[in-house]
């Protein structure tokens, strides 16, 4: 266990050092919306700090004691993109205060110490999955527990009375005074039945087949889940016009059923079930037009659909290279600037530099979510760990993609920066996860009790040689 | 596995590598282009927080920055915001700075100068940045005279029309007044629902307050554009001495039966009459009659020699006028009256007055007579310049152009309303006949001193401020009596 002990402490220490990093990247983001505002460092500054430093020293207390040999980079990242938003967030809340003292209105209510607050939940969270999922391979047996959670969630909002559109998406629940986007949660229920039905089913799907020009074809049978994934994405869409979601959740399914089968075969069908949907989906639905037509010519109509996007575009652009500084922008002028388009407002105050930061971060994130499933032996973990850093990987690109017009604008949040106590919840319990395998992956390899063949021994020698 | 996830992570890296394309394109390649673009909220709320330089006349500021409790930091004021009327007056010049509309006038075309973007104000930008001053735009003085601005103004009234006066000598703009005018202190606000309000309103009114009639309307001159016709036959030849005939209708060839008469069916004391007493009696045959002697090009060329067809360089919008090309006989006849479809600004008008009196050199007009950085330091002075490479005429042209407009405003002539007692006052009038049953527009243009002239004016009233009869020797003429003596007591 020589080799446990020596690779364990290390990675805690320099887990610790990165919160800390984390933490006072996220205080001097927060001092400098507020140098900007007042021309002085309001004292909630370190109400913040403090606040941000006990959450994250709790996790990180959990994360040593739970999952000592976890990887000791994704909760630092998880951190530091979730003091910036904050930031950002009450960057924007002063904006409004402003804007309301203007037109002499009241302020709306202030949603920097919800976020806050969130973050706590968001972390108890974090620390609870940690607590209960002692080993990831036990969350293999809730299978269709996962499934059945999972689609429920998703479809939760088309339901009458509970389900509630906001901005011609029906994306919410509401339950009482509380609105929640069960979306979030249903991607993570989801990526785990999937890990858990693909890995049980990847011979049967990788392996019966048939030749049709070149490429190996599924049974018709085995096509079923296929086209029920298929099916509930385009409902979604359809039902609760909730574009973003769709895209993510039909990305993620095709990726996960290539990651099981490593079927190219796979992957062609599914863009071919994606390019049909969304050609039919465009064909019959008029929001869904309206999008394309919003990212082929937002120019056109700057001034009604165009607006956002527009005024995103016009926001990044006076930002450029190193930005306006924060606080000294007018991200306010974007709808939606502390949810959907808080990637713009980043962009305006700090610049090209800041995003390609943050980009980095989330690239980051992905990378060692890869890199955990390379690392884990089950194929369990494997996938579920893919999934999870794909789930990532697919959202930003969605998010990202929409608001600087790469791709049609779809309403999905960024993780961990926009405001929203779903998305900050649901992220955080993504992380643990990763956490969670990460630690399995380590804990074994670097184990002697089981070492059974030549590749562990050389993934060994490698950690041993770090 | 490990294979294809490895692979599905490249996908996500390629993914990523597309963001960061992106982002790239939009804040640094597109970024010039998508940060000035006009519906970009964020330019104009920067201007808003900077103090914006002031338009000076006389020694007062017209336009002026003043500091709000607002978000948008400082609010453009007219005329102290105090004084609507003052402002309007001043409205054709200076124009609006909008919040939802943009500016106008020289809030638009010296806006780099007042917003302090303007190059020639780098370096002190720089040191505001470095020394934490607040950053402030730079100042712009005007031509104009202010007493002579507020006599044109009170002499027009609330009739529709324009007053144009000038400094024949250099082309300074000494007063531009138009009427209706509007208050540009409702567009400045800070409030986009009254800035709409106030816009839709002024869009909506029949009388088209937004208009500069001095400057952005065409009207047909009427007989004052025979100082033109004169000035070509002069050139030609011709002294003021010259007998033309005078008939009492002149028939147009290649017409049926389109006749020119004089005005109010006139007949003339002799068949044929000098050029000048034709001259000072506007005889309507006699210049019909000089026209087709002279041609549809010859009166052209010299109309454009004083400035017609062209747009000269000058920092608030301008209609052009315009002599057509290729005109025929009967259409000769007539644009040498002023009718057909020759038509002129006001502007235009006081610029053929002006060079009259500056003996036949144009001088291109202008409104700002210097540039200053906030410290009042002077950036660009206006130098006086000619307008064309050749005078409009030559000197003993001008001279005879100058004795028959005398003669026009002194006994005897149409323009006596225009007379000052004690000053020779030269002038012509004009009382442009438009479609049947349509009043004629009023005019006046002329110069004072006749021997040495400080100021030329150009006076148009529409319609003829609605008085059935009126005739620009009426109407026009006691407006330029007062602008002219406003300009002699301050010069």
């Amino acid at each position: 266990m020589t080799a446990t002990t020596l690779d364990r402490l290390p990675r805690r220490a320099s887990e610790l050092q990165l919160l800390v990093v984390a933490v006072l990247l996220a205080m001097a983001a927060y001092a400098a919306v507020s140098l900007a505002h007042d021309e002085r460092v309001d004292g909630a500054v370190l109400k913040y700090g403090a606040g941000l430093a006990v959450l994250f020293g709790l996790a990180h207390l959990a994360v040593r004691r739970l999952a000592p040999a976890a990887d000791p980079v994704l909760l630092p990242l998880a951190a530091a993109l979730n003091g910036l938003g904050l930031a950002m967030v009450r960057r924007l809340d002063l904006a409004a205060m402003d804007t309301a003292r203007a037109r002499g209105v009241d302020a709306p209510s202030a949603l920097a110490p919800r976020q806050l607050l969130w973050t706590a939940v968001g972390t108890a969270l974090f620390v609870a999955v940690l607590a209960l999922v002692r080993d990831h391979r036990t969350l293999d047996r809730y299978r269709y527990t996962a499934m059945a959670a999972g689609l429920a969630l998703l479809l939760l909002p088309a339901l009458p009375v509970i389900g509630t559109e906001i901005n011609g998406a029906r994306i919410w629940i509401r339950v009482g005074s509380l609105q929640f986007q069960p979306a979030e949660v249903a991607k993570l229920c989801l990526i785990v039945f999937l890990a858990s039905y693909l890995v049980a089913k990847r011979e049967v799907l990788s392996l019966a087949s048939r030749r049709v020009a070149g490429l190996n074809v599924p049974r018709a049978r085995d096509l079923g889940p296929v086209l029920l994934a298929w099916g509930a994405s385009l409902l979604v869409l359809v039902r609760e016009k909730d574009l973003g979601s769709s895209l993510l959740f039909f990305g993620l399914f095709v990726v996960m059923l290539y990651i099981a089968t490593e079927r190219t075969s796979w992957l062609l069908i599914g863009l071919g079930l994606f390019s049909a949907g969304t050609l039919v989906a465009y064909t019959l639905f008029g929001h869904v037009r309206e999008r394309v037509e919003t990212w082929l010519h937002p120019f056109a109509d700057a001034a009604d659909n165009g607006f956002q996007l527009t005024q995103a575009l016009f926001g990044m652009a006076t930002g450029g290279i190193i930005g306006t500084g924060l606080g000294r922008g007018r991200p306010d002028a974007v709808p939606e600037a502390e949810t959907d388009f808080i990637f713009a407002s980043l962009g305006e105050e700090l610049g090209l530099v800041g995003v390609v930061a943050v980009l980095a971060v989330f690239t980051l994130i992905v990378a060692r979510g890869v890199r955990v499933g390379l690392g884990v032996r089950d194929d369990f973990g494997k996938l579920l760990a893919g999934g999870l850093a794909f789930a990532v990987a697919l959202q930003v690109f969605v998010v990202v993609g929409g608001v600087t017009r790469l791709i049609p604008l779809t309403g999905v949040t960024l993780p961990f920066v926009s405001y929203g106590g779903s998305s900050l919840v649901a992220n955080y319990a993504l992380i643990a996860l990763l956490l969670r395998v990460s630690d399995a992956g380590r804990v074994r390899e670097a184990s002697p009790v089981v070492p059974t063949g030549a590749e562990l021994t050389g993934e060994m020698t490698q950690v041993l040689g770090r | 596995m490990n294979a294809a996830l490895r692979r599905v992570a490249v996908a996500a890296l390629v993914l990523f590598g597309l963001l960061f394309a992106n982002v790239h394109y939009v804040q640094v390649l597109a970024a010039d282009r998508l940060r000035h673009d006009d519906r970009n909220s964020r330019l104009l709320a920067e201007s808003y927080a900077k103090e914006r330089g002031v338009i000076v006349v006389g020694t007062g500021a017209i336009a002026s920055s003043v500091e709000t409790k607002d978000r948008l930091k400082y609010l453009r004021v007219y005329a102290g915001g105090r004084d609507a009327g003052l402002a309007a007056s001043y409205a054709p010049i200076t124009g609006y700075y909008s919040l939802v509309y943009g500016d106008s006038g020289l809030e638009d075309s010296y806006d780099g100068i007042l917003s302090g973007e303007d190059s020639r104000l780098f370096v002190r930008r720089v040191t505001d940045l470095i020394t934490g001053r607040q950053s402030k735009g730079g100042l712009i003085r005007l031509t104009v005279d202010p007493q002579v601005q507020a006599v044109a103004q009170r002499a027009l009234g609330n009739r529709r029309g324009a007053v144009v006066a000038l400094d024949p000598r250099t082309g300074a703009i000494l007063a531009m007044v138009t009427s209706p005018s509007y208050d540009p202190n409702l567009l400045a606000s800070h409030n986009p629902a009254k800035i709409r309000d106030a816009y839709r309103r002024l869009v909506d009114d029949p009388a088209r307050p937004l208009r500069n009639r001095a400057t952005q309307e065409v009207y047909p001159p009427g007989s004052t554009f025979k100082i033109i016709t004169a000035a070509a036959a002069l050139e030609s030849g011709m002294q003021p001495e010259s007998l033309v005939p005078c008939p009492r209708e002149l028939k147009l060839p290649l017409t049926r039966d389109t006749v020119i008469r004089n005005f109010g069916g006139a007949s003339c004391e002799a068949p044929q009459v000098p050029l000048l007493a034709a001259f000072q009696k506007s005889r309507n045959t006699s210049f019909g009659s000089l026209g087709l002697s002279l041609g549809g090009e010859r009166l052209r060329e010299q109309a454009e020699r004083f400035g017609f067809n062209a747009e000269p360089d000058f920092p608030l919008p301008l209609d052009r006028s315009v002599v057509p090309e290729g005109l025929n006989q009967p259409q000769s006849a007539q644009s040498a009256i002023g009718q057909f479809d020759v038509r002129a600004t006001p502007l235009q008008m006081a610029m053929v007055a002006a060079a009259v009196a500056n003996r036949g050199t144009v001088m291109r007009p202008y409104v700002v007579s210097s540039v200053e950085a906030p410290d009042l330091k002077v950036l660009e002075k206006a130098e006086p310049e000619r307008f064309g490479d050749r005078p409009a005429v030559s000197e003993r042209t001008a001279a005879a152009l100058v004795a028959m407009m005398e003669a026009a405003v002194g006994p005897g002539g149409t323009g006596t309303a225009a007379a000052i007692p004690g000053v020779r006052v030269a002038g012509k009038t004009g009382t442009a006949q438009r479609g049947e049953g349509q009043l004629a527009h009023a005019w006046f243009v002329g110069f004072a001193p006749a021997d040495a002239p400080r100021i030329a004016v150009a006076v148009l009233i529409e319609a003829g401020g609605g008085v059935p009869d009126a005739t620009g020797g009426r109407v026009a003429a006691p407006v330029a009596g007062e602008v002219l003596r406003a300009g002699l007591a301050g010069r």
